[in-house]
């Protein structure tokens, strides 16, 4: 691996952190324009935009190019690699699958490709299902690559998302590494004792690791409280620090969904 | 399986969306009062045993696994009300943080996998548990129905979504056989390491599961000769 100095510009004047905060699994550090904006105003744009693209006809296949695009784009200005994306993107193959399939059982009429007989809705679904996913899970990885956990949490709330969620999100996310540390060991003591799991007969053994999972993540859950309600947790948290949101953010966030919304139309009126 | 965005067409996805806020809403009002400042630390720990546990892989044959769901093993050990809150903040983290699941899906994902597997796992479990007698291996048999019927049924949830707005040309009865058949295959694994997990749970602190509470008496505390001698 090759360190490139610029990225190691020490920033006194705007101190932050620069390591990876819990349940920050995709998340790529940088300082660009995407990762500045506050978590909700992504989200809310991220989702809108899905929206848009879902809503559009499966016929407009030029508004799709835009789309994906507009992602890159948004790819760009994150400064996030594209390799990193595509690998990720991997995740959709599964439908991928029941897309390309499709051609095959579709109805009436069908073309001729290739000798292959595909019918025609066939092949629009097919292509559809693609392209609206694929753009989506694109959208997806950015977002999650974009934005830190904590402040997906704390964000959330301020839209409007229940405190209890998102207490129960942040407790998960903070002991995420907690718990999956305690299966890993299990997970040694057992094969230090000579188990390899094969096939059903060792589901016992596995649904035994479960069970105790469950026991310890659950009184481990007991000692938190405890811990919490003597230093005086009442059922809130309060937050020191509020994110400041600034109609600019707004702004510059649903400037992707707003175009694609105009593209969404056109390819309506057009068609 | 988490769904992608683009299968289900935008106005079935939200009208999905509204029926989780309806649900969560409901979920939220009923743990108030029971539960109040215990329910988040513990519901949190409880959402990364789900995630957690979704990671163990149990080996089927030739290399494939499968993994657990956990919808009605959460309704069992935590109650239908938390396993709501909980299964329903693991499907938005595991979409929003993992970007697994496309984002206009959400309501449809946690719809499915949260709050369908909840309702149908609790009752089915409530039912069994009426004509069984009340003893730990009828709570662990009982849990196997519940978990076998909930993943079909979840599946059965998809169906109806997608032929109300599936975006496929698939014929809406051949994906109702093939979903639901293949899903009733995947329900058995779910019912055997649920009822497996639930009886492990059962063995050793039997006052955690909540849906067991009511059936089984209480303990008494005894203290042994032998230990204290």
């Amino acid at each position: 691996m090759k360190l490139s100095p610029e990225r190691v510009v020490l920033d006194t004047n705007n101190a932050h952190e620069h390591g990876h905060g819990v349940g920050d699994h995709l998340y790529v550090h940088r300082h660009s324009l995407v990762h500045d904006l506050p978590a909700q105003v992504k989200t809310v744009a991220a989702i809108v935009f899905i929206f848009m693209v879902v809503l559009t006809p499966v016929h407009a296949v030029g508004a799709f190019a835009v789309y994906l695009g507009l992602v890159f784009v948004v790819v760009k200005i994150a400064d996030l690699p594209f390799p990193l994306v595509l690998r990720r993107m991997l995740i959709e193959i599964p439908f991928v699958l029941f897309a390309v399939l499709m051609p095959f059982f579709g109805p009436e009429p069908r073309v001729e490709f290739l000798g292959l007989s595909l019918s025609q809705e066939g092949l629009w679904s097919a292509f559809g299902i693609l392209a609206k996913g694929t753009i989506g899970v694109a959208t997806s990885i950015t977002l999650a690559a974009t934005t830190r956990a904590r402040d997906l949490l704390q964000g959330l709330e301020t839209i409007g998302v229940p405190d209890l969620l998102v207490q129960i999100a942040s407790f998960m996310l903070r002991y995420s590494a907690v718990v999956t540390d305690d299966l890993s060991r299990m997970k040694v003591a057992r094969e230090s004792r000579g188990f390899s799991a094969t096939g059903i007969k060792h589901w016992k053994v596995l649904a035994n690791s479960a069970g105790a999972l469950f026991i310890r993540s659950y009184e481990r859950g007991e000692r938190v409280h405890l811990a919490m309600l003597s230093r005086g947790y009442n059922g809130t948290i309060i937050d020191l620090y509020k994110p400041v949101v600034t109609k600019k953010d707004w702004r510059t966030a649903m400037a992707l969904p707003i175009v694609a919304a105009s593209i969404m139309v056109i390819a309506w009126i057009t068609l | 399986m988490h769904m992608p965005d683009g299968l289900i067409n935008a106005p079935v996805s939200i009208g999905a969306g509204v029926l989780v806020a309806g649900a969560v809403a409901v979920s939220l009002k009923k743990t108030k009062g029971s539960l109040d400042s215990q329910t988040a630390p513990m519901a949190g720990l409880v959402a990364v045993f789900i995630f957690a546990a979704q990671m163990i892989n149990f080996p089927v044959a030739a290399g494939t696994s499968g993994h657990l769901m956990g919808g009605a093993l959460a309704a069992i050990l935590v109650g239908p009300w938390v396993a709501v809150l909980v299964i329903t903040v693991v499907v938005g983290i595991q979409a929003l943080v993992f970007a697994d699941g496309g984002l206009s899906a959400l309501g449809i994902n946690i719809l499915n996998m949260g709050i369908v597997t909840v309702i149908v796992g609790t009752l089915v479990f409530a039912l069994t548990m009426k004509v069984l007698s009340k003893t730990k291996s009828s709570i662990v048999a009982a849990s196997a129905i519940a978990a076998f019927i909930s993943v079909p049924a979840a599946a059965l949830a998809f169906v109806i979504e997608y032929y109300l707005g599936g975006n496929a040309t698939y014929d809406p009865m051949t994906v109702l056989i093939s979903v639901v058949g293949v899903h009733l295959l995947i329900g058995i694994g779910e019912a055997i390491i649920t009822a497996l997990t639930v009886g492990a749970i059962l063995a050793t602190r039997a006052d955690l599961v909540d849906g067991a509470r009511k059936f089984l008496p209480k303990e008494k505390l005894i203290i042994k000769d032998s230990v204290v001698s």
